[in-house]
């Protein structure tokens, strides 16, 4: 990976990071920082589902492991939120590894897999529904101190920069992904499995790794959802709504592309937002705009945003081409 | 630990149950077994029938049962249109694609559904709604028994017409060889939407045998759907009868697993059900070979 | 280098393939030739690990790989290609045989220089940006073999690679065929195109239905009288070399 792959990156993250000092309303930075969480976990989806084509319906396991794993180490073990945090992406990861390990070791694929992540999400809500260790039904409270050293902050900023810094580093290790061997091996496997396996692609290992890689990223997103609004639920944590906003914004925003989830994720809350502007606050009514969004998608832009865009920027090139020839 | 009556009430509950959660699973098996799809917009049109239901009750007075000869053709019609000219065209034929456009259905449905009538509960009422069939050794809720008798009753007619009628046939030899039964002159296209829109009308009238014991809430198609795909996987999918035995045996482990571990947790037995068929034997009891 | 013992595989009550052996000695080009249905494609699939054998074994190097993964053979150096092609569609020609270049060479750039001199040794310099979906069905073969050659292989496998392939397609991939065993590399090749087999393959086996009948030189085995009858029907050997009647 050069500097080159790196510099689009920073140079974007450092343009999201002026916008704090631009924007004073709490209504937008609390819409950025959600909207952030939402494109982490989407980012970790995209690295399974459009990197590696196995398509999960169940990502909220992933979330909901960070989130409670956060919240339970410090409320009941006293553990530093920052440690807490770490310690919550990795249970994201091996909650990844262990269902991947089950799934793909039984060569569950398409629908079949789909089904089961769905199956195993359900599980761990229904379990965090009983429990007393999540407060069960009723959820579970991180204490309100505002203090660095509790990665609580007074300021939307505060959060807003963290998440940004989550974001990028998700980014990075995206592209590194893109050109690395194993990248090259997950993206084979996801165009045709046999041919790969052919060609010496131990594709159990690969697909492991992926959904490792991908529930520790969407596990992060979970973890920083705990710390900003110190509540949770089995609902929230575990609930649908999570695993279909993290597919929903890669798709819309580009399978398989580095910069789709972020996009995406933008894109679907800004329209979001701005429907409930014009109808009015109806509840689900987003939600009705991505269902719509989601279909058309997938009938006329399955590239999705980026795919589009990739495509104008050849058309422009070859226009460009044509003339050049022609003068 | 319990008397056995009670474990029997539980079970025979379970079976009336399982007999709805059975129709509920037949459309589901069907589309899979003509069109190879997994529909996930199922529950989401589950919910959209239960509402149309309540609505019908509420402005019409109508009677839930009389209710079916209403909604079956409407949901039929509805069906037939949503595969032909949406999921159908807007898949381009890609498995993928078709997952997430059933997807995308499920949401806008459901959130329309939420937008129109809020999350509220809601439930109708009929005369009959608390009565009850003494057969001697317990009592059992008459709507349910209903219900049961129903979802048996079109389970055997969906059966008759597969085997019977000559859309029927068209439907089984699609399943079986799609390439040789267009070869034939067969539109396959519209025997796909036939499928589909008789595996929406069924679930209109598991809508109708539902409401007069159930209540309805946008989420409401949520729970069944899963419930659903649990059934249609244990069954082996594409199977009629797999759906109806596996309608029955979810049926009996969800009540005895809310018996003994209560309401909330005892719903984990159906996904431990569901994790171990895909584990171990993704073809469930009845299924052909994927 | 490869020796097929005694494989049987039954599919419930149909035996595919009935007690063959066969042998690809290191450096040459050895061919394996029958009607359809003879059980070809599912010895291949068999010496490649895609499926497991009912009876026999596999060596490879004098190694028993019966048992082995797909992956693991590809490691060891047996490489083949796909009767019906597989490429990597949404990924450039030179994406594609990089998967390949990639099993012995971790670094993405190595992997992909060797991918562009590997599409040179198969007729592709010229479309290495294009995505595989585009290609030919003649771009695609050349795609599938530059693959399977990107994995360094000591053993080919090819499946009917000149499937499809119109004569004068034919005639530009032979001699391809032809540098990569003087390169040094054993090829086991399924053909039904016979011009190929008889320029290319210094041994042949005859398969029908899923019993070797015959094995030999090219030529001496398209003479055998079992192997026409098997192509041809019952009685055609004799009544190709019978002398012709008398015309009015």
């Amino acid at each position: 990976m050069s500097g080159r792959d790196v510099l689009p990156i920073v140079v974007i993250g450092g343009l999201l990071a002026l916008i704090p000092f631009g924007v004073a309303s709490n209504t937008l930075l609390n819409f950025l920082v959600f909207t952030l969480i939402i494109a982490i976990a989407a980012q970790g989806w995209n690295v399974l589902g459009g990197y590696g084509g196995q398509i999960s319906f169940g990502h909220s396991a992933f979330f909901g492991t960070g989130a409670y794993a956060t919240a339970i180490l410090q409320v009941h073990a006293g553990v530093n939120a920052w440690l807490a945090f770490g310690l919550g992406i990795l249970a994201g990861a091996l909650v990844g590894l262990a269902i991947g390990a089950l799934s793909f070791r039984a060569g569950l694929r398409g629908s079949y897999f789909a089904l089961i992540t769905l199956a195993f999400a359900e599980v761990f809500r229904i379990v965090a529904n009983t429990i007393p260790l999540t407060g069960a039904a009723t959820g579970i409270l991180i204490k309100l101190d505002a203090r660095p050293v509790n990665f609580q902050f007074h300021s939307r900023a505060a959060f807003f920069w963290i998440g940004l810094v989550i974001m990028l580093v998700a980014l990075i290790a995206t592209r590194a992904l893109e050109r690395s061997r194993f990248g090259a091996f997950l993206v084979a496997l996801r165009e045709n499995e046999d041919a790969a396996k052919a060609l010496g692609v131990d594709t159990l290992r690969v697909k492991l790794g992926a959904i490792t890689l991908s529930a520790a990223i969407t596990g992060a997103a979970g973890c920083l959802y705990a710390q900003y609004f110190l509540y949770l639920d089995p609902t929230i944590a575990y609930g649908v709504w999570i695993s279909v906003e993290a597919l929903l914004a890669p798709i819309v925003g580009g399978l398989g592309t580095a910069f789709g989830p972020l996009i995406g994720a933008l894109t679907l809350h800004g329209l979001g937002n701005l429907t409930s502007l014009l109808v009015g606050r109806v509840p689900g009514i987003d939600l009705v705009v991505y269902g719509i969004l989601l279909v058309l998608v997938i009938a006329f832009a399955p590239t999705g945003l980026v795919g589009l865009a990739h495509r104008v920027r050849d058309r422009m090139r070859q226009r460009t081409a044509l003339s050049a020839g022609a003068a | 630990m319990f008397a056995p009556d009670i474990i029997l009430t539980a079970v025979l509950n379970g079976l009336l149950t399982g007999a709805v959660y059975a129709l509920i699973a037949l459309g589901l098996t069907l589309v899979y077994g003509v069109l190879h799809i997994i529909n996930f917009a199922h529950g989401a049109l589950l919910t959209a029938a239960m509402f149309a239901v309540l609505v019908l009750r509420l402005t019409f007075g109508l009677d839930p049962y009389l209710a079916i000869l209403v909604l079956a053709p409407t949901f039929y019609l509805a069906g037939y249109a949503l595969q032909r000219f949406v999921i159908g065209p807007a898949s381009h034929g890609s498995d993928a694609n078709i997952l997430l456009v059933t997807l995308g259905l499920s949401i806008i449905i459901e959130n329309a559904l939420l937008a129109l009538f809020r999350s509220d509960t809601r439930s109708i009422d009929v005369p009959y709604g608390f009565s009850s069939v003494d057969i001697g050794i317990t009592l059992l809720s008459l709507p349910r028994v209903i219900a049961f008798g129903g979802a048996l009753m079109v389970a055997a007619l969906l059966w008759a017409f597969l085997e019977l009628t000559d859309t029927g046939k068209a439907i089984r030899a699609v399943a079986k060889e799609r390439l040789g039964a267009s070869l034939v002159g067969i539109d396959v296209e519209h025997v796909y939407a036939v499928t589909f829109g008789l595996g929406t009308a069924s679930l209109a009238v598991a809508a109708c045998l539902l409401m007069p014991s159930f209540y309805v809430t946008p989420r409401v198609g949520n729970a069944f759907v899963l419930v659903a795909f649990t059934i249609v996987v244990l069954g082996g999918m594409g199977s009629i009868p797999g759906a109806l035995i596996g309608g029955l045996i979810i049926g009996v482990v969800e009540s005895l697993g809310g018996l003994y571990l209560g309401e909330s947790l005892g719903q984990i037995g159906i996904f431990v059900i569901f994790i171990l068929v895909l584990l171990l034997r993704p073809t469930g009891l009845f299924g052909a070979k994927a | 280098m490869l020796r097929a013992e005694r494989i049987t595989k039954r599919f419930g009550g149909l035996t595919a393939i009935d007690d063959v052996t066969i042998t690809a000695p290191a450096g040459r080009i050895t061919g394996l030739i029958g009607p359809n249905g003879a059980g070809k494609t599912t010895l291949f699939a068999i010496v490649a690990g895609f499926e497991p054998p009912s009876d026999g074994c596999v060596l490879f190097e004098d190694q028993d790989i019966t048992t082995e993964a797909t992956h693991r053979r590809t490691l060891r150096g047996i490489a083949r290609t796909f009767q019906i092609v597989q490429p990597f569609g949404a990924l450039t020609v030179r994406e594609n045989i990089a998967v390949g270049a990639h099993l012995r060479h971790r670094a993405r750039r190595d992997a992909l220089i060797r991918a562009e001199r590997i599409a040179a040794r198969v007729g592709l310099a010229g479309e290495l940006d294009k995505p595989a979906a585009n290609l030919t069905v003649a771009g695609r073969k050349r795609l599938e073999l530059g693959r399977a050659l990107a994995t360094e292989p000591k053993l080919l496998l090819l499946d009917e690679v000149l499937a499809g392939l119109n004569p004068s397609e034919i005639r530009d991939v032979l001699p391809v065929i032809r540098a990569i065993r003087d390169g040094g590399v054993t090829i086991l090749m399924v053909e039904h195109v016979m011009q190929a087999v008889i320029h290319l393959c210094e041994h042949v086996y005859v398969l029908a239905e899923g019993r070797l009948i015959a094995e030999g030189a090219p030529a001496a085995v398209c003479q055998d009288s079992a192997v026409i009858e098997a192509y041809l029907g019952r009685g055609a050997a004799g009544r190709l070399s019978a002398p012709e009647p008398g015309h009015a």
